[in-house]
């Protein structure tokens, strides 16, 4: 199915920007998944020129930011409250002890899986499309893992003790509890950050090479220059680093499933009606990438408007994106059907009467609502064609996806509050340094991923190159798979 | 040591230019038909086809990252049952001091931890990176390498390699250009 892509080869919020374009006029691409009319000359520079500052810095870029760069010192003021006066600042006391440390952990590592979901699990599905949204998407994942690792080092109320947490040999002669899911996420988000930051390296050390080749002053190429290790594309280290990148994806396929569901099993493993469930953890999968795609629409459409990528990140892209996120919040919805169907047909009290309170007269029953709202009903909006291809409702729909993640993780936590002795029940609400500390993580991701944008090539010359048809100077399709040996 | 001979510099080998991925799988071919081996493909992205000509049809990496995610796992399995079970034991649960299930997924992080950062390393060490400066980034040409260009390297180790006559060989592969590359 050949869809014709309107050239879009200028930056559009840049003002004197330069237009790149092939000088041969190529037939539109017959997958439609590169735009405009590119050679490999024409693509890296269009990508490569706004990390060597020839493009110029779109206004919008200084709005996110300086806003991004705001709410980042709120996380400055919340922390250092939080370490002056202890977690008490939040609003965490029994019988929720968890409260918004949690949620918004859970949240934000939710968000980082769809970078690995895209970069490993497509690249061994042959999904072509992942190719322009890779490098960005795995940005994302290491801020928002960044993010979602403030949470529980803040919240152990002594941060720095925090490698009492790893089995350090030190006088004291005690160790980690290894039979402890809580000890399984420290080695899990551990992992996880890791592997994904040195995939998102090796990726981008040929780039870092291109950037290092075409810089304008002596300090961009030292800096890129260094960056890149001196790489020089030779065929026998390409051999190399495909095996590698392909045997990386394939450890990072399972590692994203593991993460997700050990960081279900702090809940699961608990005997908590409701928490204990084995469609725990496909069911946090399923969300995470649900949550994750939301966010990588929310990154693509700045992208897209003010940078020009239209070229690379097309409609299709969108299109592909929306799918994906319509079919994981169809399984995140089979996942919220099944906890009810199961807390029924187990005929168990305690679960039936937790799932009462949780649906109908416990105290937040409406953030039920809220989030069915949310997650089930309003992305059931993907359905429609043209609502897919819009912007503007796919960026609704995506923040709508946003608040209501949120709130399947409040929901979740929040279940703590009523058990079956009335006496030890207790409500929960956020204090401003909660959400002082919420915003504050989003400033730090605003504020990462515009510095990403402006330094670091945002999308991947290497694999776009070879995305392209033979007739423009690629290889027509990205042949790690065929030729990693 | 080869020199050249207008001044005596010594040579690190001929480079020539192509301007198509194809161009440059066919002068690797010719090339190693001929007889050279001691070369190397240049190109802006991965192109199998010259990996195979040049006779490299399998990377060490594979092996690498199976052993160290094979360390990794033992280590980190051994470990959570010396800590845990011996060193200092805990009754969890009344669990078994060898619980093992419990152990898995910490032993699986560990793999993947290992085997990732050994592959790295392996790469790193094997390509003999980093290495800031090559005597090929003497050539002005050769910074499109990163860029639209395709380069073959026949390098002045080589047994074969003879200035002129390489030189000659070279230009009957119809490059863009052929430089000679100073050490």
């Amino acid at each position: 199915m050949a869809t014709v892509i309107k050239p879009t080869t200028t930056p559009a919020a840049a003002p004197g920007a330069k237009t790149y374009s092939a000088a041969t006029q190529f037939a539109p691409h017959p997958e439609g998944l590169v735009g405009g009319n590119h050679d490999l000359a024409t693509l890296g520079d269009k990508i490569s020129d706004v990390s060597i500052q020839i493009t110029p810095t779109p206004r919008a870029w200084w709005l996110f930011f300086l806003v991004g760069f705001t709410l980042l010192q709120g996380m400055v003021v919340g922390v250092a409250y939080l370490l002056y006066l202890g977690t008490g600042v939040w609003g965490i006391n029994q019988p929720v002890a968890w409260g918004m440390a949690i949620i918004n952990f859970v949240w934000w590592i939710g968000i980082g899986h769809a970078g690995t979901l895209i970069s490993a699990i497509l690249l061994l599905l042959h999904q072509k499309w992942r190719t322009s949204l890779n490098r960005f998407a795995e940005a994302m994942t290491i801020f928002a893992v960044m993010c979602a690792g403030m949470f529980p080092l803040l919240h152990m109320g002594r941060p720095w003790l925090f490698y009492w947490l790893y089995p350090v040999p030190v006088n004291f002669a005690a160790w980690p509890q290894f039979r402890s899911p809580l000890c399984w996420d420290v080695f899990a988000v551990t992992t996880y950050f890791t592997v994904s930051a040195v995939f998102w390296y090796v990726g981008l050390v040929p780039d870092f090479a291109v950037l290092r080749d075409v810089a304008r002053n002596r300090l961009q190429r030292a800096v890129y220059g260094m960056l890149s290790m001196g790489w020089r594309g030779s065929a026998i280290h390409w051999r190399r680093y495909e095996k590698l990148y392909l045997l990386l994806a394939g450890l990072g396929t399972p590692l994203v499933f593991s993460v997700h569901t050990i960081v279900s099993f702090d809940f699961a493993v608990s005997i908590v009606p409701l928490w204990h469930a084995t469609i725990f953890p496909p069911f946090f999968v399923a969300g995470a990438i649900f949550a994750g795609f939301a966010m990588v629409i929310w990154l693509a459409v700045p992208l897209r408007q003010f940078y020009g990528m239209k070229d690379f990140i097309t409609d299709k892209h969108m299109d592909f994106c929306a799918k994906v996120m319509l079919g994981t919040g169809l399984l995140v919805s089979y996942g919220y059907f099944c906890e009810l169907w199961m807390a029924w047909y187990s005929h168990s009290i305690y679960e039936w009467d937790t799932t009462l309170q949780r649906v109908w007269y416990g105290p937040y029953a409406w953030a039920y609502w809220v989030l069915i709202l949310t997650n089930t009903l309003i992305p059931q909006l993907l359905w429609i064609n043209p609502l897919r291809k819009n912007m503007y409702s796919l960026f609704f729909i995506a923040l709508s996806v946003h608040i209501g993640m949120w709130f399947e993780r409040y929901v979740i936590v929040i279940t703590l509050s009523r058990d079956h002795l009335p006496s030890s029940w207790g409500r929960y609400a956020p204090t401003e340094w909660d959400y002082m500390l919420f915003i504050g993580t989003i400033g730090m991701f605003i504020t990462l991923f515009s510095l990403f944008v402006r330094f670091v090539p945002m999308l991947s010359i290497t694999e776009l190159r070879e995305l392209l048809p033979h007739a423009q100077g690629g290889r027509d399709g990205h042949a790690v798979m065929e030729n990693a040996k | 040591m080869t020199t050249t001979p207008e001044d005596g510099t010594a040579v690190y080998g001929l480079l020539a230019e192509f301007d198509t991925a194809d161009g440059l799988i066919d002068a690797t071919r010719s090339a190693a038909a001929k007889g050279y081996s001691r070369m190397d493909g240049y190109s802006p992205y991965p192109i199998g086809e010259v990996a195979d000509a040049l006779g490299f049809p399998r990377s060490e990496i594979g092996a690498i990252m199976f052993i160290g995610g094979l360390c990794g796992a033992t280590f980190g399995f051994l470990m959570q049952y010396y800590l845990n079970g011996i060193d200092y034991p805990i009754n969890v649960g009344g669990k078994p001091m060898f619980s093992w299930p419990q152990f898995a997924p910490i032993t699986w992080e560990l793999l993947v931890l290992t085997a990732s950062l050994s592959g790295v390393i392996g790469l790193f060490a094997l390509c003999g990176l980093p290495q800031p400066n090559h005597p090929l980034f003497n050539v002005p040409q050769f910074a499109r390498a990163t860029r639209d260009r395709f380069f073959l390297c026949i390098e002045a180790t080589d047994p074969n390699f003879d200035l002129t006559s390489t030189r000659d060989f070279l230009d009957t592969l119809k490059p863009l250009s052929v430089a000679e590359v100073p050490e």
